[in-house]
């Protein structure tokens, strides 16, 4: 019974895989940062990072007010939030050798 | 609850300007400045005042990221482009006539609304040539569009076209000038997908910033990623070079490329060829450590102009030292780059030259300042830094050597204007300082940033100048001033009537008393008239009198027994009211003869007041006369040929009128193409109504209220910069006049006036007469449209927090600056240098800080000081500086009841604070005696706590402050401040208390606001029984009701929350609090919960929440300000009716789409939550600039006339705001 059971599911993500799946992929890498199943902590803190970053440049009060805040003027306090966008959260976590 | 949110004042700040000729109009430069990035206006330079105007202002209805001018090939017009939130590509072209307005051409959708990530509009980039524009984001993102015109001739985009990149983070994006070329553009790319998979962050480190081109192919219609090289990975801003054959000369307009602006260097780079660079000079600090590496400089703002066939850039850096940077070239081939220090200036955000000369600084902190260029820089003793001195012209693998330059007053340029600007509001607090003496409240505020820092007194009003102020020998009742002949540019005599004479003064180089004009000096005078071609006319009590211009006297008298008891004159007619109820018409000849017409008119009752407007251009007489009477009716009455004398329309008031005035003003609400006549009718009561008069059958129509003051109107007809207005005397002056072509109302900040005049002479062409008291007044009103006049007193630092004296007109400011050095910090490095023997320059600090700013310190440095301020005074009192690396937070005045009452101050202040994390090494809570009146402040002792205090409020004669985590409740002891009971389960740290009997609202800078009560038995507790169900970067707090308190935060939302009654009554009966610890907690929180009232987004945060009533008699209104400098206001409703007829207007403006960017109105304002319970009275305000067809659509929606409808939409904000 078991058995039956994996073994369906299997089939079931394999099925998923050659029609949605492909369709899936080119969805995500056409809208970056959109989540899915696997989506490590450190990736999703990543995104949010990034977001929030280019929310606060997009924003001119919400710059002014870090720029207040850190007594920088708003285009270097939005220069260094851009430069940060390029890796936020340090790097990636070491990928353990059972993946 | 159901609001109606008002813009008092719009945002002051700027965020972009750009320069281009958008009207359209003989090569007439305009700056189009986005403030606050909500708001679109549109500037002129005034050559004449060397004064920036304000020609058009527009709510966009969006948040907007960036903005461009644009002209196609061509054409003699710029349109302007706008990068917003909207998702949209938004092409709108400015319209100066008929009356100013923009147009929005085009809408494009391209993406998701919002300020995201990787939706273009963050970068605009505009091929210079006027073919295409490319529009970027953040991240991957680039659109380009082709503009083109279409058959008719009219601006088209094509559809655009991607030159995306993945996984690359865009830093700038500029068009490249390559003259009739393929459009360029270049872009700064950084690719993360290396690093975001390279665990071991070495691809980090290696990680390359791109200067990369991209071509339009306009043949193809394809976008190619034409070029890509590593530049400097500081790479910040790219500047446009001109490039380009001139097509007539064959010659280049420059070597194009770009500017890549670096930190500390300058980089000129372009396809293929060796690049240049050169250092950013910078100043010496000389507090700084000698060994240290001093920080990187980056530039902040930039300008490219030419002239005569060639070109020079102005950069400025962070510290706002300008430099002017020149390219030598040979064709496309660079010789060298220079740069020099050209001046300084307060860091802008945007730079625009103009062609006659002058620089506009948009600056991003406080006021923006207009220059007039004095010299380009070319003082040779300037030290230059040229890129050719160095190896490899400058291109070599470590920096160059660090630049320095001593910056010095300002050289090449001129300070000529300066707007005021608000921005940013860090702490505001409403109140009516000066007492009986205003019937309205003042808004004080804390504002600016740093070295710029500003508390102002702002008054609502129009500021006065006064140029004279004279006694007089008595207490006159009238004033008049009169040319002698009507070509006269200016007026000869000034008439001043009393109880018992009439006084004549002549206007030359001083004002002097004359006794031969004819007139009648042994009786008062009801008017005085300069009559067209034939002399003066006198009107006194009982007759008439003309001088001719031959100073023949004709006089007329009265019939034996009456007496003229009221007068209107205007140059060709004279009309007299008897006290028998009688009216006499007087109309001036052919032959300049006043000849009187033979019938009179009986009225009803005694005439109290008569009003004839002026002879419209072209015609022999105004065609109305309205009369003012006893029996509380107002007549207009016919003054044509053939029905002279027909009583028109009748109008009942509910007071007696005392005075009446017709006058033509401009309004392009009421008729948008002539001016309209308005009947303006002064009440007994203080009460102004004003109608307006059909021009043919003399009907009356939209009357309009307005409370004045608490004495009888008294109403004149004037002139204020050269078009007519009327002057509403009560115990307050008012001017009515047209501003933008909309009819303002606003009262004069000045003395009560008695009467007054227009007052033209040389010395002052634009001037008013008035009298108050038995002084005579000469004044001029330097500025329409300012509706808020400021007083400003400068700072040190940045205001962090200010509290006022219970009693006096005094407020006590907080200022703290991170980055700076504090006095005592100055005086020790000062001490260490000097014992070291180093000399120290400190030339530096010689300069004044406002512009040049003070040296930066490293982060971790604070510097800071208490303030006594004496707004109304505008002066500083007394000011103390703090310990060195101490910063203060949080200010309170608090009565300690363990000193019987007496009034201390308290500071809240922290040693050694860091931003992220929130730490410092101690905290201290500073108590201050408050002596002298308020006026000074003496040391009494200091409490150390262990976390920045934060929030401090008085409490039931004790004092809670936030401290860190802990709401702890002190009492004043002999040697510190006694802790007599704490909580501290709040989340993240206190930033705002609000206190009520004995509940207190705290507000948590990451959690929303928790609802705690005091209980005293058995022991002290405080607790909380009631939080908020949404997390909430509160900035800003106020209690709005027991149970209710209105909230800011930091993304720009305002809403209201409220805690159940059950729950409020349930926990005030509680004696012990005992129910309140024993009960279960809800939602991981507080055991009760507040619900969410109203919901708004204001666009920029939120600092400060006032309620107050703003006007006399006014209901309590929510007075909101911004980071931005903008002042709001939020009014309650007050009936069904008027939600229902402001909601449906606001749903029919909405489906009109006024947004500039397409933006939806309705996800505009509910950006973060769906907004709730609040109409924008901005849109609904809209509507009087909507076309008049639009007008009647909306209106027969309503079931309602379009008068009505503005009628309505104006009263919500004159009966509680201005």
């Amino acid at each position: 019974m078991e058995t039956v059971l994996i073994n369906r599911y299997f089939v079931r993500q394999s099925d998923l895989r050659y029609t949605a799946n492909s369709q899936l992929e080119s969805l995500h890498s056409r809208y970056t940062g959109t989540g899915h199943a696997d989506v490590t902590k450190h990736e999703w803190l990543v995104h949010q990072h990034r977001d929030t970053y280019a929310s606060i440049v997009g924003h001119p009060g919400l710059a002014a007010y870090v720029a207040i805040a850190e007594n920088e003027c708003i285009a270097r306090t939005k220069f260094e939030m851009v430069e940060r966008m390029l890796q936020p959260c340090g790097p990636p976590p070491k990928p353990s050798d059972d993946e | 609850m159901h609001l109606l949110n008002l813009t008092l004042q719009p945002p002051t700040s700027i965020t972009h300007a750009v320069i281009g000729g958008f009207s359209g109009t003989h090569k007439q430069q305009e700056i189009a400045v986005c403030r606050g990035g909500t708001r679109v206006e549109i500037l002129k330079l005034d050559e004449t005042t060397q004064r920036m105007d304000t020609l058009y202002s527009s709510e966009a209805f969006a948040g907007i990221r960036s903005m461009v001018p644009f002209r196609l090939t061509g054409q003699g017009k710029d349109y302007l482009i706008i990068g917003s939130d909207s998702g949209n590509l938004a092409i709108v072209e400015f319209h100066l006539t008929p009356s100013p307005r923009f147009e929005v051409l085009h809408k494009e959708p391209y993406g998701k609304s919002g300020a995201r990530r990787m939706v273009p509009g963050q970068w605009l980039g505009v091929d210079p040539r006027g073919r295409s524009i490319m529009l970027g984001a953040l991240e991957k993102s680039k659109l380009v569009y082709v503009l083109n015109r279409n058959s008719e001739g009219k601006l088209f985009p094509s559809s655009p076209l991607e030159a995306h990149k993945q996984n690359a983070i865009i830093s700038a994006l500029i068009g490249v000038d390559v003259g009739f070329d393929n459009p360029m553009y270049a872009c700064l790319e950084t690719s993360y997908e290396e690093s975001d998979a390279d665990w071991t962050g070495e691809a980090f480190e290696r990680a390359e910033k791109m200067l990369t081109f991209y071509e339009l192919d306009l043949g193809l219609n394809h976008v190619v990623r034409k070029w890509s090289e590593p530049t400097d990975p500081r790479a910040n801003l790219l500047v446009q070079v001109p490039g380009g054959q001139n097509a007539t000369t064959d010659k280049f307009d420059g070597p194009s490329g770009v500017l890549v602006c670096c930190e500390d260097h300058i980089i000129w780079k372009n396809m293929d060829v060796p690049a240049h660079r050169v250092p950013i000079p910078r100043r010496r600090n000389p507090l700084a450590d000698a060994n240290a590496e001093p920080r990187g400089l980056i530039i902040v703002s930039a300008v490219m102009h030419k002239i005569k066939g060639a070109f020079f850039f102005l950069l400025q850096s962070e510290d706002g030292d300008m430099f002017k940077v020149t390219i030598e070239h040979q064709d496309e081939e660079v010789i060298d780059m220079r740069i020099k220090y050209f001046d300084t200036i307060p860091v802008a955000t945007s730079l625009c030259i103009l062609k006659s000369g002058y620089l506009f600084a948009a600056s991003e902190f406080g006021n923006h300042n207009l220059y007039h260029f004095q010299g380009l820089g070319d003082n040779e003793a300037d030290e230059e830094w040229i890129s050719s001195n160095y190896s490899n012209n400058g291109m070599i693998d470590e920096a160059l050597p660090l630049a320095y330059f001593t910056p010095r007053p300002l050289e090449n340029l001129l300070l000529t204007d300066s707007m005021d600007s608000l921005d940013p509001v860090i702490d505001a607090k409403i109140s009516n300082l000066l007492g009986v003496a205003s019937d309205t409240p003042q808004i004080l505020a804390a504002c600016g940033r740093g070295s710029r820092s500003t508390f102002r007194t702002l008054r609502h009003g129009l500021d006065v100048q006064e140029l004279v102020n004279s006694g007089l020998p008595g207490t006159p009742n009238a004033v008049w001033t009169v040319k002698v002949n009507e070509e006269d540019e200016y007026d000869t005599y000034i008439v001043l009537s009393f109880v018992n004479g009439t006084l004549v003064l002549t206007i030359g180089e001083t004002i002097e008393e004359v006794h031969d004009t004819g007139f009648l000096s042994s009786g008062p005078t009801i008017a005085v008239q300069q009559l067209r071609d034939s002399g003066l006319l006198q009107v006194h009590p009982t007759g008439l009198r003309h001088v001719l211009p031959n100073k023949t006297i004709n006089d007329w008298s009265c019939p034996p027994g009456t007496q003229v008891i009221a007068a209107t004159t205007n140059k060709r007619q004279v009309v007299l009211a008897l006290n028998t109820a009688e009216l006499i018409y007087f109309e001036v000849d052919t032959d300049g003869t006043l000849g009187e017409f033979d019938e009179r008119k009986s009225l009803p009752a005694n005439a109290t007041c008569l009003s004839i407007g002026e002879v419209p251009a072209g015609r022999q007489r105004a065609p109305f006369l309205a009369v003012g009477c006893e029996n509380q009716t107002v007549h207009i009455i016919s003054m044509e040929m053939e029905n002279t004398f027909t009583t028109l329309s009748l109008q009942a008031l509910t007071a007696p009128p005392t005075s009446i005035c017709l006058a033509e003003i401009f309004d392009t609400t009421v008729d948008k193409n002539r001016p309209t006549l308005f009947l303006n009718i002064g009440l007994q009561t203080g009460v102004l109504l004003r109608t307006v008069v059909d021009p043919v059958n003399g009907e009356l129509t939209d009357t309009r209220q307005r409370f004045l003051g608490s004495q009888p109107a008294k109403l004149l007809r004037t002139t204020v910069h050269g078009s007519p207005a009327v002057m509403a005397l009560s115990s307050r002056a008012w001017l009515n006049y047209t501003y933008q072509d909309r009819l303002e109302f606003t009262p004069l900040i000045y003395d009560t006036l008695e009467h007054a005049s227009s007052f033209s002479a040389e010395l002052c062409p634009d001037g008013l007469i008035g009298i108050t008291g038995n002084t005579l007044r000469i004044f001029m009103i330097p500025k329409l449209g300012l509706k808020l006049k400021q007083d400003v007193i400068p700072l040190t630092y940045t205001p962090r927090r200010f509290s006022s004296h219970p009693y006096h007109p005094l407020s006590y400011i907080v200022e703290t600056d991170h980055r700076s050095y504090g006095q005592a910090a100055i005086d020790r490095i000062l001490g260490e240098k000097t014992s070291k023997g180093k000399e120290v320059d400190m030339s530096v600090f010689e300069l004044p800080a406002a512009e040049f700013g003070r040296p930066k310190a490293e982060a971790g440095q604070w510097g800071s000081l208490i303030r006594v301020v004496d707004p109304l005074g505008a002066e500083s009192l007394q000011t103390i500086d703090l310990d060195e690396n101490e910063a203060a937070f949080s200010v309170a005045v608090v009565p300690f009841a363990e000193r019987g009452g007496e009034i201390m101050l308290v500071v809240g202040t922290a040693v050694e604070v860091t931003i992220a994390p929130r730490t410092c090494s101690k905290g201290f809570l500073r108590v201050y005696k408050i002596s002298d009146d308020g006026r000074s402040l003496e040391f009494v002792n200091k409490t150390p706590v262990d976390d920045v205090p934060m929030a401090l409020a008085a409490f039931q004669g004790h004092l809670v402050a936030g401290v860190g985590k802990a709401l702890r409740l002190y009492e004043l002891g002999k040697k510190q401040l006694l802790r007599k009971c704490e909580n501290n389960t709040f989340p993240t740290a206190i930033l705002t208390l609000n206190v009520q009997g004995t509940r207190i609202i705290v507000g948590d800078i990451q959690e929303s606001t928790f609802f705690v009560a005091y209980k005293a038995i058995p022991t002290r507790q405080l607790l909380v029984f009631a939080d908020d169900t949404q997390t909430r970067w509160i900035t800003a707090t106020q209690m709005v009701d027991y149970e209710t308190v209105a909230c800011g935060d930091k993304f720009g939302n305002i809403f209201i929350n409220r805690l159940p009654d059950h729950v409020s009554q349930s926990v005030d009966d509680d004696p012990t609090g005992a129910g309140i610890m024993h009960e279960k907690s809800y939602l991981m929180g507080a055991a009760h919960k507040t619900s969410l009232l109203m919901h708004y987004y204001v666009g920029s945060v939120v600092t400060s929440i006032t309620k107050v009533a703003l006007v006399s008699g006014g209901r309590d209104v929510l007075v909101y300000t911004t980071i931005s400098g903008s002042i709001g206001a939020l009014i309650p409703f007050q009936t069904k009716d008027d939600i229902e007829f402001m909601s449906t207007l606001e749903m029919h403006m909405r489906t009109l789409g006024v947004s500039l960017t397409g933006r939806g109105h309705i996800s505009y304002r509910g950006y973060y939550v769906p907004v709730k319970s609040v109409v924008d009275g901005d849109l609904c305000e809209a509507f009087s600039a909507l076309p008049y067809s639009k007008q009647q659509q909306v209106a027969s929606d309503l079931e309602r006339t379009v008068g009505d409808v503005l009628k309505k939409v104006e009263s919500f904000r004159t009966s509680s705001a201005f």
